[in-house]
Formats: structure tokens, C-alpha cells, sequence
């Protein structure tokens, strides 16, 4: 979340797409509530169901899976038409006003400028802001960026040797890894540089002083190509693709732009998020499109408005933040490749440089990616981490190809991967494809589970369909390690709001259970005293890790939290102030870390989590001086404890509070100094006349409207592109109806249906508030309240197969088939898509072979998984689990 | 609230005062139920099952999100969810906490034989005491709510306390406690009507909801659970609940005016007894007929 939970309550408009809060988020969801009853917001729900949450809107209206950006290209489309733009902020905060290169161009038949049909891949060369300064007397003389006539442009000899798009991970809220997890990153956060695989020498980079055009005349200003870009997405387009009648469609457009009336600034949208947008493969440009939504409507660093991920799990949001997806290190740096063959090398790519209009400033903090790399790089390796080893640069594994969540399954089923340690996650029932994920599993030497519940996965050899004949013959040794639950751990989880919170142990952990941190450590220890005793290829990185904790077989999450927020290993004087951290102690913030080797620090965004002061995750303090939910001393939220990200841009350009009554920051010119209620997200002492943009982690300084170059693998704007498996070829370009650059995987398991083989429903996946995933079916109470399997289906579409409520129904897709019994509901309507009638059913997750009432065999035992394809959006790697075809029947 | 809220206004089938009733005066208790904030999580399902000290029941899919068709003697809180159509022809679906009512004027209390079994404290709480339950289950027919339920087991009838054993010791029901939305309130009647009114003239005004309204029904002089409807005017939209519950008419006659019937005719009997006794004396055995008789 750029904004956090309680900060909701602010809101005067709410959006809620691609997320069901009340039923999977129902205790933040009193915050979406509160706003109503405080403040008479508004909340449009648009959704392919109507769910729970839609039974608290406003407004509601029924939308194809997978048809996202077309609804919201559609409301920019609005906004525009209608004025409903904050000028000022559009113009101050953001690209709008940036010149885009020549020779770029709008995808007006599918395809971007650059695009390589041999490699599936783009040369980004003009995607990139035109160097230069003022342009605004020239709008008369440029051309415009026409999209496409022909096809494709030549191949790009530069990406053509590259394996697999590398990730742009964390560069937008969204990013992510892994079913079930919206990635939230550090919005912008990217250089703009080179994309991890791609040949360093050549990679373009953004030009330092950028050409510009205030009044936004310029026909290549990013404001103009939006405009042009989106001038295709009419309401009636947006029927045609969404399924959303136009009178509906405007009624939700006109609403939500209301905030924006006039121009006037007080009110406040937000739009709030989940695995319903990041489950396409064109996730990140949903969130992509809803990100330039609220730069246009100047909602993003307010009080009441952002763009905000609801995480699905209670730590996923830490899981991202510490680094848990291949291609970054703890707090969203990027992974190295084998191109970066030294340290210099590594940081000359990954550090981005300034890239403005010449007369504004801009601050650029991923400038100070040295010191962070080489903290983090002395927290893995004190003392053999020195200045001439690099800092220990080359113990770091080289990431060479994309090793996200589905490349490692389809390594296995090829027979690549040999093993598998799966701790607190249940990959078979994850998925996609749970099918394609058991048969892998089977050709494994070991999987070793760490679990509290004996699970899919440990049990994929006895999954159904397994005889007892092919029992035999599958030879993977399974470790099932039990481990402790939630309540028998402490440490600290990072919540949606981005806050560490501290908890601490409930109970121990029953009979032989143990800490999955204990069994990490003791798996470590016994891996390192083979490499001590025997040796090995390339022992250093192994045997030279720091392992500082007070009992190295258990270590304490304390010890780690220290290490995380890292320590002066040196005396330190900040020049300004005078203020000295002794050698030892540990550091207030990430602003003290340094290049040289005198800080350490596991993860630079966490760095004020525990200070000289203690433990600040801890903190359980409920005052709340400005009544905005900011609540400073509750808890710790990253960075540096600021709870509304970018708030710099909750002024005017001149320091004054858009909004007077929701006083987040202001300038106060007689102490030259950022002060607020909140932490300002900005260089303290940015004088407003400076002309600092608001979005610190953009080497721009401005929100991106216009994405350029590698930021996004797929397109500098959002582009409505089909699902990969569809019901209709994309009405905008019939030709490019899919993602271009999306890859089908090829094993025998990866099959893709089309409507032509009778798959004509679309089938999208959920989760209900009575289940949390595939844990709660090993608990009474849960299977209590929803205790079998079912599929919702629409009245009209049961009425046709003669299906009636709890009737045993078969759902079949390309990869396998799913049993349970028919919810016949008046709650999902059939649609006309591009004058077609559409239906679309849906599936609850929660169900598997092994639980309560699978033991008991009063389950069909099938796993909703089984249906779902292997592809993936091409950014953030999350599987398409929303919006595929299938068919359906009685059973 | 302390202990002294366990003073009971009310005894079913007790003759004379109830113990403590005027001793003080007591605020009404009262649950809101705002259904226009629920979001049908059944936290409150889950919550009073806990409380109560009530386990797992088998339960089976019936074509909804609703864990079971109706209460049950050891389920006393359920969300009752009914998909909608609305006048435009949209869907809506309504989502209703069903459980006791607590009524002021209690069908169960009036209907019930058994002396004791049934309380009204003098908060409004109507609590079931099993200890003097005859399990006649008249107090079913005594409820327009159909919410007392019977234990086959141990041939008692049960249903929600309103948390009378939290309540009396200051504390929310477990089901309060639970909403995450704070759909749930409560507090004294007079603050949870003035809370609901407030929140239905703000759907009114600012929602452009212009039905809304506060449900506590006059036929049984109130209730100590109210709700906030879109609706006012369909209440039976909501899973059955009634527009206008009122005691039993039969329930009403037996207790009121045929018990005094009753009475009169079992005094009246008595009376002609007594007066057949002192006119006539006491009967006399005729022993010459009886010899007569004789074989």
C-alpha cells in the first residue's frame, strides 16, 4: 500500500477492483467502512461476481475477468474528456510534460515501437524521454507518435541473446512472486536502466536534462500520447471488451472522477487492490493504469488515496521486502547477473543517475544504492567482506535466467531440479496446474516439508489418480518436518501498510515441532561443516557467512531484527549535527549508511526497526494527535517509520496542504524545514522554490505516467490485451489479441484451450473470508461454515445444462478436470462480450485431497489448481489464475 | 454493568412479584445490527460458538453461503444470506444476523408452562434457565421468531443469551466483541435507537437509500435486538423476518384472558362444590340399595 489500512477512513471515494476486501481482508475492510459512515464516501465495486464486498458498494458493476485495463483505460479516457485532472499536480508531480523520443509509437495494432517477434521481446530504444529543455513553442512543428501500419520492427540483436525477461521487480506496487502474492515495491523504484539480462555496454539509459513542455501542447509530451493512447478505450469500446453496459460504465466513470471536480483538490479517491489485478499475465499493467489514474487525479501521496495492494497473507508483504522472489535482494535492490562481473560493474548498472528537466530538482535516492549494497554486503560477511575482495561482491550468486515461481516447477517436470525444501507454502495446491506440479514432484530425488498440517504437497504421491502400481515407482524421499504455527513463534510481520509488527510467543510449539528458523540454521551449520570437512568448488561464500547470533543452532528473530536494521561498525559523526554512533551500536536509520565498509545492514528499508532505543516494532503507543490514523508510535512501518509514502505530494507545489482540514506535511518557511503529522517522505530542507519532485525513488523526481524504457517488459502505457486463454479475439487489434511478449510454456502438461474446442465459459479462481487457503480445512470450525467444495454458476448458464443447486458438476479445462457440487446464483450474470454471450462461473480455492472432510471422502478431492494454465504476466512472473476457459457439465 | 443487572422484571408461569423487580432502576440492553455494514464473515458464528463452549457441527452445502438452514439448539447466531432482486433489476445480497430478538414483551415468557424456565432481567435480556425446563417446547409456538430450539438429548430448549454471563460482568456479547466492520454495536436502548436512526437517515440522505430504516417492532413492544434495513418496508427480504411479529394470538388467549377463564371455571367448579356440599351434605351410601345389588 502506498497508503496503509486505517488511513482508508480518510477516503472520500473508494475503488475497489480486483480485490473482494470484506471477504479477504475483513478486518482492514472496517476502515472502508468507516469512511462511509464518517465521511459519506462512495464505493464502487467492480468485480466478475458480485461478492460480499459488492453487498457494502455503492455501486456495483459485474466486469469479464481479465478485461481491467480496459475499464480503466476507459476512466482516463473519462477523465480526460471531462477535465477531471488535477492540473497542477499532473503538470509538477508527474512525466505528463516530459517529451517522448521521436520514432516511438502507440500501440495502435497491438505492438509497441521495438517489438522482435522472434524473441517475443522488445528493444526499448524509444521508449525514452527526448533530450533536451523547454519545447513548448514547438507543438506546432513535431510529429505525433502514430502507432504502427506495418508489422513488427527488426530484431534487436541486443536482447535477442538473452534468456528469459529478467524481472523488474518492486518497481511498481504490484510486482510480486508467486501465486497469492501482490508484490508491493517501492513504487518507481527502478533506474529506468537496464533490465537485469540485457548486455550492459548497450543498454540505453534516460538522458540527464529532459525536453519538456509545460502546457502540455507538445504532440510527443506523455501527456498528449496518453491521451492519444487512450482516446481508443470509448465507453463503448469498453463494453464491447468488458462486458460493463455504457450507461454503467459512465455512471462508475463520472463517480470516481467526482473527486476531481473543477479541478478542485480536497477530496480524495482511492483504489484499492488485490490478487484479482496481479493474476493476469498483463498484472502489473492493471496497476500500471490505475497508478496513472491517481497521478492524473493527484492521489497519490494523500491522506485517503493511493494505489494500495491488499496483501493476501499476513507477512507477504515482509516476504517481498526481505527478498523472497529470485531476481532482488532484501529491500527491493537488484539481483546481479554474469554481466556484472565486479562490484563497479554491478553498481554502475543498478544505480540510476538523474534524468529531469533542467530546472527542477530531483533527489533520486536509489542514488544511494552503493551504500546499501555494500551494508547488505557486510551484514552477510563482516569481516570477510573488505574493500578488496569487493566487499565479498562475488559470493553473491549471478542470477542467469528467470527462476521464478512456475520456471522452477517446469524445471522439475523437465527433470532439471533435483529437490525441494517447501516451507510455509503448499505449491501442488497452489499451483497453476497442480497437475503439472505433482508430476514434477514425482520426478524429484527429495522434497522436504516444513508444514503444521500434513499437506498436498507432502502427500502428492498418494494425490488422486496415483495407483497403487505408480506408488511404487515413485522413488522421491519425502522429509515431512513439523513445524510451529504462527502463535508459537515470535518476530515481526509486515502488514499491507508496510508496519513490522512485533508478536510474541503464545505457546510453545506442541510435541517434536520446531522453529522453521531453528531448522534453517541447524540445515546450515551441518551443510557448512561438510564444506569445512571436505571442501568444495567454491567454499568462501559458505564458510565466510556471519553467524553472529547468541546460539548459533537456534538463532533469536531478536538477533536477526538487529542485523536487519544494522549496526556502525565503525565510529560515525554525521557532519551536519555532530551526533557520533559508536562502533557497535546500532543505527537510527538507513541515512546513516555508508559505502565504505563502516555500516552494516541486512535490509536498508528496515533500518530503524530496532535501535539503540530497542525494539520499535514493539511499540504499542495509541496516540493520535492529528485524528488521521497515522498512529506514529504504534508499531514501525518502512521507511523510517513514514506511514503515507510520496506525501510530499499531498501539497501544492508551493508546500501548502491541498486539502487544509487533512494536514499530512507542510513547509514551514520560517524553519526551513518539511514538518507534518507524518514523517515527510522528502529531503527535509527541499526548499519549495527548488522544485524537488515528490517521487524520491524516480530518478525523474515525478510519478510515471509514461513507464520508459525497461521499467516494464510489456509497454510504457497500459494495453488491453486478452487473456491467454479467451473467449473472444481482443476487439482494440485482432491480430495482437494476447500480451505480446507473454511466453506459453511447452512441456506436455502445458496445454492452452481455445474457444473453437468447445472451452467457452470463463472460469476465475477466489478465496472466501470462511477459509484462509489450504490451511483452515484441517480446522472444525472453518469446515463447519463452508464445509464442501462448490462451483458458483450463473441461473441462465444452469438453466441451459440443466444443472440445478447442489447438483455434482464437472468443470473441464485443457490441463484437467474439477468435481464439485453447483452454487446456482443470481450473483454472476451472463455477459455480452463484443456482442458474444459470455458466461463466466467461479471457484473457491480452499478445497484439496487432504483435510477433515477429504479424510472423511466427502470431498471430490480434486484441487481447483488443476485447471488453471502455466503462464505468467511477464514482470512481476504471477500465474494467470483469473480468467481461463473451461467447460462445464453435470457430473 | 454489574451483577444487579441479573435482577429479573419477568418469571414465566410464577406466580406473583418476580424477586427484585422496581428494587432499581435498570437500563435496556440492545444489540444493533447495522445489515447495510455486515459482510456476512460469520466472525459472530464463529465467536458465539466459542463462547458457549460449542463445537463442530457436521453442516452440508445447500446452495449458499449459509452454514445451516436455520439456528439450532446449539448454533444460536447465524447469517442468513438471500440474494436479491432489487426494483431496477439489479442483485443484491442481503445479509441478516439471525438470532434471538430478546423481545420486551417475550412470546417464549408468555407461552411457557414451566415456572422459572424463562427470565426477563430487568436489562430486557430473556435468558433460558434449563434447570427448570420441561422441554414441552411450547415456547416455540410462543415466538414469532422461531428461535427457541430443543436438545433431543437432554429434552431442554435453548437459544442466545444475548451473553447475559459477559453482559452482567460489563462486558460486550461475544458476538459485538467479534464484528470486524463494527456492524455490531451496543449499549442501552435508547443510545442503539438513536445510533440506528441516525444511520438510517444517513443512508436516506446521503445514500440515496430512501427506504431505510430501524426495525424494532411494536407488535412485541420492542425488541433488544434491532436492525438497520435497507428496506423497512420488506423485512421478510432478509431470510424471514417478520413485518409485524406479535405474540400468538392463541399464546395471548391462553395466558391472558382464557387462563382467567380457566380459573373461573376451576373456581366456579370449586364453588359448586362447595355449595352442592353445604346444600346437600356429604353423599350418603344407600345401603339398602347396595344390599339390594347384592346377588
Amino acid at each position: 500500500m502506498t497508503n496503509g489500512w486505517i488511513d482508508i477512513k480518510n477516503t472520500d471515494m473508494m475503488l475497489i477492483m480486483g480485490g473482494n476486501p470484506a471477504e479477504n481482508h475483513p478486518c482492514g475492510f472496517k476502515w472502508a467502512i468507516e469512511a462511509k459512515r464518517t465521511r459519506n464516501a462512495k464505493m464502487i465495486v467492480v468485480d466478475p461476481r458480485f461478492t460480499r464486498t459488492a453487498a457494502t458498494s455503492d455501486l456495483f458493476c459485474q466486469i469479464r475477468a481479465g478485461a481491467d485495463i480496459a475499464f480503466l483505460g476507459g476512466v482516463v479516457r473519462y477523465a480526460i474528456e471531462n477535465n477531471r485532472i488535477a492540473k497542477d499536480y499532473l503538470i509538477n508531480y508527474t512525466n505528463a510534460a516530459f517529451i517522448v523520443k521521436e520514432g516511438f509509437q502507440l500501440p495502435e495494432d497491438g505492438l509497441y515501437s521495438g517489438f522482435d517477434a522472434g524473441t517475443q521481446t522488445y528493444d526499448k530504444s524509444t521508449w525514452n524521454y527526448e533530450e533536451g529543455g523547454d519545447k513548448s513553442g514547438e507543438a506546432a512543428t513535431a510529429a505525433p507518435a502514430r502507432g504502427h501500419t506495418g508489422g513488427a520492427t527488426a530484431a534487436n540483436a541486443n536482447a535477442a541473446s538473452t534468456g528469459g525477461s529478467a524481472a523488474s521487480q518492486g518497481q511498481q506496487p504490484g510486482s510480486g512472486s508467486g501465486p497469492g502474492l501482490t508484490g508491493q515495491g517501492y513504487t518507481g523504484m527502478g533506474a529506468g536502466g537496464a533490465k537485469a539480462m540485457e548486455p550492459t555496454k548497450s543498454a540505453p539509459t534516460l538522458p540527464g536534462k529532459v525536453a519538456y513542455d509545460l502546457t502540455l501542447q507538445h504532440p510527443r509530451c506523455v501527456f498528449q500520447l496518453l491521451k492519444q493512447q487512450y482516446s481508443r478505450y470509448t465507453p463503448e469500446m469498453v463494453e464491447r471488451i468488458t462486458g460493463v453496459p455504457k450507461d454503467q460504465f459512465l455512471k462508475a466513470a463520472d463517480t470516481f472522477t467526482s473527486v476531481r471536480k473543477d479541478g478542485d483538490m480536497k477530496k480524495v479517491g482511492t483504489i484499492m487492490y488485490a490478487v484479482g489485478w496481479t493474476q493476469h499475465s498483463f498484472g502489473t499493467q492493471i496497476i500500471r493504469t490505475a497508478a496513472i489514474l491517481q497521478l492524473m487525479l493527484g492521489n497519490i501521496g494523500r491522506a485517503g488515496g493511493g494505489v494500495n495492494a491488499l496483501r493476501g497473507h499476513s507477512n507477504i508483504q515482509g516476504a517481498t521486502d526481505m527478498g523472497g522472489v529470485f531476481d532482488i535482494w532484501p529491500g527491493y535492490l537488484k539481483a546481479p547477473n554474469p554481466t556484472d562481473t565486479d562490484l563497479a560493474t554491478y553498481l554502475k548498472r543498478v544505480t540510476p543517475t538523474t534524468s529531469k528537466p533542467e530546472h527542477w530538482d530531483s533527489f533520486n535516492y536509489w542514488s544511494n544504492t552503493p551504500k546499501f549494497t555494500v551494508s547488505f554486503l557486510k551484514a552477510l560477511y563482516g569481516d570477510a567482506a573488505t574493500k578488496e575482495n569487493d566487499w565479498a561482491f562475488n559470493y553473491m550468486p549471478k542470477v542467469d535466467r528467470n527462476y521464478s515461481w512456475t520456471q522452477i516447477w517446469d524445471a522439475m517436470y523437465r527433470g532439471n531440479v533435483k529437490g525441494m525444501f517447501a516451507f510455509g507454502m503448499n505449491g501442488v495446491a497452489i499451483g497453476p496446474d497442480s497437475q503439472k506440479n505433482i508430476d514434477a514432484l514425482k520426478k524429484a530425488e527429495f522434497l522436504v516439508v516444513g508444514e503444521i498440517y500434513p499437506d498436498e504437497t507432502s502427500e502428492f504421491w498418494k494425490s488422486p489418480g496415483v495407483t497403487p502400481d505408480e506408488m511404487k515407482t515413485i522413488n522421491t524421499t519425502v522429509y515431512r518436518l513439523p513445524c510451529a504455527g504462527f502463535a508459537e513463534k515470535d518476530g515481526s510481520m509486515t502488514n499491507s501498510a508496510r508496519w513490522l509488527q512485533w508478536k510474541n510467543v503464545a505457546v510453545p510449539p506442541p510435541g517434536d515441532c520446531r522453529l522453521d528458523q531453528d531448522i534453517v540454521a541447524q540445515i546450515f551449520l551441518k551443510v557448512r561443516d561438510l564444506y569445512q570437512s571436505e571442501g568444495g568448488k567454491f567454499p568462501d561464500p559458505i564458510l565466510k557467512l556471519t553467524w553472529a547470533y547468541t546460539n548459533t543452532l537456534h538463532p533469536a528473530l531478536g538477533d536477526l531484527a538487529k542485523e536487519l536494521n544494522g549496526k556502525a561498525l565503525a565510529d560515525l559523526t554525521d557532519p551536519k549535527t555532530q551526533i557520533t554512533i559508536k562502533r557497535g551500536q546500532q543505527l537510527p536509520g538507513f541515512a546513516w549508511l555508508k559505502d565504505d565498509g563502516t555500516t552494516s545492514c541486512g535490509n536498508w528499508i528496515y533500518s530503524g526497526c530496532w535501535t539503540e532505543a530497542g525494539n520499535q516494532m514493539i511499540r504499542r503507543g495509541t496516540e493520535d494527535p492529528a485524528g488521521q490514523g497515522i498512529y506514529q508510535n504504534w508499531a514501525w512501518s518502512w521507511p523510517a517509520n513514514r506511514r503515507v509514502l510520496y506525501n510530499r505530494a499531498s501539497c501544492d507545489p508551493s508546500g501548502k496542504p491541498w486539502d487544509p482540514t487533512r494536514k499530512q506535511v507542510w513547509w514551514n518557511e520560517s524553519a526551513q524545514l518539511w514538518q507534518g503529522n507524518d514523517i515527510p517522505d522528502f529531503k527535509p530542507d527541499s526548499n519549495p522554490k527548488d522544485h524537488m519532485g515528490p517521487f524520491i525513488m524516480n530518478p525523474e523526481g515525478v510519478g510515471r505516467i509514461f513507464g520508459p524504457l525497461a521499467a516494464f517488459a510489456d509497454g510504457p502505457f497500459p494495453e488491453h490485451y486478452e487473456p491467454i486463454e479467451s473467449p473472444v479475439q481482443n476487439p482494440l487489434h485482432p491480430n495482437q489479441s494476447n500480451n505480446p511478449v507473454v511466453k506459453k510454456f511447452k512441456t506436455a502438461a502445458d496445454k492452452y484451450a481455445t474457444p473453437g474446442d468447445g472451452f467457452n465459459i470463463i472460469c476465475t479462481t477466489y478465496r472466501m473470508v470462511e477459509h484462509y487457503h489450504y490451511w483452515t480445512k484441517n480446522n472444525p470450525m472453518n469446515v463447519q461454515l463452508v464445509p464442501e467444495a462448490f462451483v458458483e454458476i450463473p441461473v441462465e448458464l444452469a438453466q441451459e445444462l440443466g444443472i440445478k443447486g447442489n447438483d455434482k458438476v464437472k468443470v473441464t479445462s485443457a490441463r484437467s478436470f474439477y468435481i464439485a457440487k453447483a452454487f446456482v446464483t443470481k450473483r454472476i450474470r451472463p455477459m455480452t462480450i463484443d456482442g458474444k454471450k459470455v458466461y463466466q462461473i467461479g471457484i473457491p480455492i480452499h478445497q484439496g485431497y487432504r483435510g477433515i472432510q477429504e479424510d472423511a471422502d466427502r470431498n471430490a478431492r480434486t484441487i481447483a489448481n488443476r485447471l488453471s494454465p502455466t503462464v505468467t504476466d511477464p514482470n512481476a512472473y504471477t500465474p494467470e489464475f483469473k480468467g481461463f476457459l473451461v467447460k462445464l457439465e453435470k457430473a | 454493568m454489574s451483577q444487579s443487572t441479573l435482577a429479573i422484571r419477568r418469571i414465566s408461569a410464577h406466580a406473583g412479584a418476580a424477586p427484585g423487580e422496581n428494587v432499581e432502576r435498570d437500563e435496556l440492553v440492545c444489540k444493533l445490527i447495522d445489515t447495510t455494514t455486515c459482510i456476512g464473515c460469520k466472525a459472530c458464528e464463529v465467536a458465539c460458538l466459542e463462547w458457549n463452549g460449542y463445537t463442530f457441527t457436521e453442516t452440508v452445502f445447500d446452495n449458499s453461503y449459509q452454514t445451516m438452514p436455520e439456528t439450532t439448539w446449539n448454533y444460536w447466531n447465524l447469517i442468513k444470506f438471500n440474494e436479491h432482486e432489487r426494483e431496477d433489476g439489479s442483485i443484491t445480497l442481503l445479509m441478516r444476523k439471525d438470532q434471538c430478538m430478546h423481545c420486551a414483551d417475550p412470546g417464549c415468557l408468555a407461552a411457557c408452562p414451566a415456572d422459572g424456565a424463562i427470565v426477563q432481567y430487568t436489562n430486557g435480556i430473556v435468558d433460558f434457565q434449563q434447570q427448570n425446563c420441561i422441554g414441552c417446547g411450547y415456547c416455540v409456538s410462543g415466538c414469532p421468531f422461531d428461535i427457541p430450539k430443543f436438545n433431543p438429548t437432554t429434552k431442554k430448549m435453548f437459544k442466545c443469551t444475548l451473553c447475559v454471563d459477559r453482559v452482567s460482568e460489563g462486558l460486550e456479547p461475544a458476538c459485538i466483541k467479534s464484528c470486524p466492520t463494527g456492524c455490531l454495536h451496543f449499549g442501552t436502548k435508547d443510545d442503539m435507537k438513536d445510533l440506528a436512526e441516525t444511520r438510517a437517515k444517513q443512508l436516506r440522505e446521503n445514500y440515496g437509500i430512501e427506504k431505510a430504516g430501524v426495525y424494532d417492532p411494536a407488535g412485541v413492544n420492542g425488541t433488544g435486538v434491532i436492525y438497520v434495513l435497507h428496506d423497512i418496508t420488506n423485512p421478510e427480504a432478509y431470510g424471514g423476518l417478520p413485518k409485524n411479529p406479535h405474540v400468538p394470538w392463541v399464546v395471548r388467549i391462553w395466558k391472558g384472558p382464557a387462563k382467567w377463564i380457566g380459573n373461573l371455571a376451576m373456581l366456579g367448579g370449586l364453588l359448586g362444590v362447595t355449595l352442592h356440599y353445604l346444600r346437600y351434605g356429604p353423599k350418603e351410601i344407600d345401603a339398602e340399595k347396595h344390599e339390594g345389588e347384592k346377588p
